[in-house]
């Protein structure tokens, strides 16, 4: 039993040592190979300006692929958190925007509007969680029904309309100045400005302008560092890989694995919640459809990430590295000018292979420690 | 070896399934550093007896005592916090984590981060681990293994090491070495050994002959929901034990 190493060439343990590094950290490795074919080939690729549109454009992504990434280690999956995004985003508008209406301040209206939307976000969750956890629901079919009934559930909000707009222009403003704002700009011939833009700029600073840390960024940041720290450093996250290894194992145990599961789920509406607020500071309306085409690509982000959709194994970074390559990916074509619809093939692509390195990466890690 | 008051008394302990008798009336006992094992055909009533113990059956008549008080009808998780074991075929162990967090998985030992943010503390339950894993003399390279890279001996290890840091009092293993390497199973065995001189009784249920002639103190033969032998090592030829299993020996009811 102990561990009587049969002694390996010095060559084949290094090229095992080198497989192994590139299995571990080839997402890392796509992301910055990626970067510098569009940086060499894509005009204007390689600019503060792109990096931080990239930044911003992959938030939405990152966000709803933290919550994914938590039930996918649990081995169950959500499908319904596109809608979740979208029913989020519709309240806090419409919350906001009739209390601004109704002679409100802006500041107070905002408030309650994020925490209606956040509120309301919570809602399918415990639904999804209750389904799957105490009454046995398979995950794809609780969250495939809670999908039908959030899109039915915002549209209706809207009376059928795509979008929820009519904010009164303050609101608008103070909203477009966070959503579309940055802790720090770089104005031409100006230097670096804190908090806001400037009011008085000239049609070249206001061309030149970069967003060096904008807002949704910070959030979007803090968001991703809490929810990582949570699941590798915490009882919480350690009760969660356990559940995804081994459900009957965590139960005997005595982990409350029902309470566990509905929390999941709670988060993971959760974080497709701050999504859809962060929609309304972005876009100043709200919208049913704002997460509904990301949801495959939360999925796509968690994947390419190294989360198993067997359950328990990945990392919140993982999740977070897949939806930047997704960013660059789209962002890249476009400056390229390529059909947005190559954009698809390259991600269904990047998925199969990064399944297919996770599974190159176990046979490894097996073949290193077996004897 | 095995002296003094028995630490597990099972009494007249019947259990039916619809018209099946599955127990028949059955008296068990085990001593402290005993390691009894349980023979007998399938279907002769080992496991249903093992799961009346544990409390995952209750049984319908009889009553088993542990430590001089009854524990028929509690929960098993409450049977196991008394200090009853079970380590199935299956281990019940997360294979996508490391040796140590599954030692203490359900009861992960915290600290505090800058003061108020409760974290695993993961090096203090490692030395832990380690501590247990020496006790009992099992050999792990590293802790920070995932155990799905460890051997089938290593995982059972594990299972032990972790009912023996939760202080067991009693072990109960159901086929322990059947999925294993020769060399494997001598570690096993060795390791039920090794929890016998530690005071720390073992029940085995095992098909394996020269597993039970090798570390059994006493042989208990079950067929058809009765014990029909209970017979001491020194008393026991495998002869004799098949035939008991096989109901061709003398009937001792």
């Amino acid at each position: 039993m102990s561990a009587a190493t049969r002694p390996k060439s010095t060559a084949a343990s290094v090229q095992d040592n080198v497989l192994d590094f590139i299995a571990r950290f080839w997402s890392y490795l796509f992301l910055l190979a990626l970067v510098i074919f569009f940086s060499v080939t894509g005009q204007g690729f390689f600019s503060v300006r792109n990096f931080s549109n990239i930044l911003v454009f992959s938030t939405l992504v990152i966000l709803m692929s933290i919550g994914q990434n938590y039930v996918i280690i649990t081995a169950g999956i959500d499908l319904s958190i596109g809608w979740t995004v979208g029913l989020a985003s519709v309240i806090a508008a419409r919350t906001m925007r009739d209390l601004a209406l109704g002679g409100m301040e802006v500041t107070p209206a905002i408030i309650i509007g994020i925490v209606a939307g956040l509120l309301v976000s919570l809602i399918p969750g415990i639904i999804n969680g209750v389904l799957i956890a105490l009454v046995k629901v398979p995950p794809f079919i609780a969250t495939l029904g809670m999908f039908g009934i959030i899109r039915g559930a915002a549209f209706l909000l809207t009376d059928g309309q795509q979008v929820v707009g009519g904010l009164p222009q303050n609101l608008r403003d103070t909203l477009s100045a966070f959503g579309n704002g940055s802790l720090l700009y770089n104005v031409p011939e100006m230097g670096l400005v804190w908090f806001n833009r400037p009011p008085e700029m000239t049609p070249l600073q206001l061309r030149g302008t970069d967003m060096l840390v904008p807002y949704p960024v910070i959030v979007v940041a803090l968001v991703a560092l809490v929810f990582g720290f949570i699941l590798a450093r915490t009882q919480f996250g350690r009760h969660t890989y356990a559940i995804g290894g081994n459900l009957d194992a965590a139960r005997r145990v005595g982990i409350n694995v029902n309470r566990h599961l509905i929390i999941i789920y709670v988060l993971s509406a959760f974080t497709a919640g701050i999504a859809g607020v962060m929609h309304v500071f972005r876009f100043t309306a709200g919208s049913p459809l704002a997460g509904e085409a990301q949801l495959l690509s939360s999925v796509a982000a968690v994947v390419i990430g190294g989360t198993s959709l067997f359950g328990g194994a990945g990392k919140i970074s993982g999740g977070v590295i897949g939806a930047l390559i997704i960013a660059v990916l789209t962002t890249g074509l476009v400056i390229l000018n390529i059909d947005q619809l190559w954009g698809f093939i390259v991600v269904g692509v990047v998925i199969i292979i990064a399944v297919l390195v996770n599974q190159a990466q176990s046979l490894l890690e097996r073949r290193k420690t077996a004897h | 070896m095995a002296t003094g008051v028995p630490l597990l008394r099972v009494s007249g302990v019947c259990k039916y399934f619809g018209g099946l008798t599955a127990l028949n009336r059955v008296d068990f006992e085990v001593l402290p550093g005993e390691v009894v094992a349980l023979l007998g055909d399938n279907g002769a009533g080992k496991s249903t007896l093992i799961k009346c113990i544990s409390g995952v059956y209750r049984p319908e008549e009889g009553t088993v005592f542990f430590q001089g008080q009854p524990i028929t009808g509690r929960s098993p998780s409450a049977i196991r916090e008394q200090g009853i074991e079970t380590i199935y075929q299956d281990l019940a162990l997360a294979e996508n984590l490391d040796v140590s967090a599954n030692v203490f998985l359900g009861k992960e030992r915290k600290k505090k981060l800058l003061g108020f943010i409760p974290v695993t503390d993961d090096a203090w339950m490692r030395h832990e681990a380690e501590k247990v894993l020496d006790r009992l003399d099992i050999h792990i390279p590293s802790l920070r293994q995932k155990l799905v890279n460890l051997s089938g001996g290593q995982r059972q290890a594990v299972a032990i090491a972790r009912a023996i840091y939760w202080n067991a009092r009693l072990v109960i293993m159901d086929e322990p070495t059947a999925a294993l390497g020769v060399p494997e199973q001598r570690k096993v065995l060795s390791l039920i050994q090794s929890l016998s001189a530690q005071q720390i009784p073992v029940i085995l249920i095992s098909h394996t002959m020269q597993d039970v002639m090798e570390v059994a103190t006493r042989i208990v033969v079950m067929r058809r929901g009765r014990v029909v032998a209970n017979l001491p090592r020194s008393a026991a030829t495998v002869d004799s034990i098949v035939k008991h299993i096989v109901g061709a020996g003398d009937m001792t009811d």
